[in-house]
């Protein structure tokens, strides 16, 4: 499958706008793109090393106490979306986040789930 | 439900289940509007791709700006009961944004195609796309005051729709008649996985 990717920005291209500046010119998480319905959540118990975090990864944390999906959070930090899963990256290469990938559609379990979301949207 | 492959100690007990759809459409042909009338809307930035050079960005100003290198798409969040939700993104309109598509596409249950009678080849692009893709989607003919009243039936024929693929008169400012377009899909959907997950039980006419 071609990659989405190859239509971002490469590194060379530097910090060109600002909110890059805040993931240091990276335009590309690490590791494997975070979906925007991948819900995060903050690992509890660990101790935050602040040194060479910045204010939005912090912001991000707190953001993600309960299980937050990758669009909720970079709609509240009003940040784009690209910045926000370049920031969970790194928070997920600390082990700060746990991610739980969506269940593909094809992959699951049973039908019932979307009859239940029929169901639900049928009681608005 | 339980925790399958949990091993952190406090993880939550229930698997959650996300659901993505697409609202997609010619510009102006309601996008927002239905997401706003099902659902909170809020705008998400994205990055625009940029090739173009000598865009002038003044990389001092504030973060909070807005600027000429961000698009906003539509964002909806329905919530069916804890641990279920449905997102629901706008699919950007114009050309230059296709970039964004494969990743809003990526695990997305279904989409919603806005049709305006007026400008009906505005959503040929999107037929096209989720064919291709083999998405399941439905044609919601949002029926605009003054637009004259298609059938369903003419719609279909001028779209060239497969058989299967349902069309739905629906006015996009009104949260039931959103709701239903979405009950539409849901259902569709569902149909079209359960055609495909028994693949002997139907054939479709070449």
């Amino acid at each position: 499958m071609p990659a989405p990717e190859d239509h971002w920005l490469d590194e060379e291209a530097g910090p060109v706008v600002r909110p890059y500046a805040l993931t240091r010119g990276r335009t590309r998480p690490a590791g494997e793109v975070l979906d925007l319905i991948a819900l995060v959540t903050a690992v509890r118990g660990v101790e935050v090393d602040r040194v060479g975090l910045d204010p939005e990864h912090l912001a991000l944390l707190s953001m993600c106490r309960l299980p937050a999906s990758v669009a909720d959070l970079a709609a509240d930090l009003d940040l784009p979306l690209g910045v926000v899963q370049v920031l969970l990256a790194d928070l997920r290469s600390l082990k700060l986040i746990a991610v739980h990938h969506p269940t593909p559609p094809a992959q699951l379990p049973d039908m019932q789930i979307l009859r239940e979301v029929a169901d639900g949207l049928r009681r608005l | 439900m339980a925790s399958a492959g949990s091993d952190q100690a406090s993880g939550p007990p229930e698997v959650p289940v996300t659901i993505k759809l697409l609202v997609a459409g010619g510009f102006g042909a309601g996008k927002t509007t239905l997401v706003g009338a099902v659902s909170e809307i809020r705008p998400l930035r994205t990055e625009e791709s940029l090739s173009e050079p000598g865009m002038n960005v003044d990389i001092l100003d504030g973060v909070e700006r807005k600027t000429t290198t961000t698009v906003a798409l539509d964002f909806g969040r329905i919530t069916i009961r804890r641990n279920l939700v449905i997102y629901l993104f706008g699919t950007p309109g114009q050309e230059r944004f296709w970039f964004m598509w494969d990743e809003l596409a990526r695990g997305a249950l279904g989409a919603v195609v806005l049709a305006d009678t007026r400008r009906l080849a505005d959503c040929f692009p999107s037929v096209d796309y989720f064919e291709r893709r083999q998405l399941p989607f439905v044609v919601a003919v949002n029926c605009f005051d003054g637009a004259r009243r298609y059938h369903p039936a003419d719609v279909r024929s001028a779209l060239d729709l497969d058989p299967v693929v349902p069309v739905i008169l629906a006015d996009a400012r009104q949260r039931t008649s959103g709701r239903d377009v979405l009950i539409a899909l849901i259902e569709h959907a569902l149909q079209e996985m359960q055609r495909r997950r028994a693949p002997a039980a139907w054939a479709p006419a070449p």
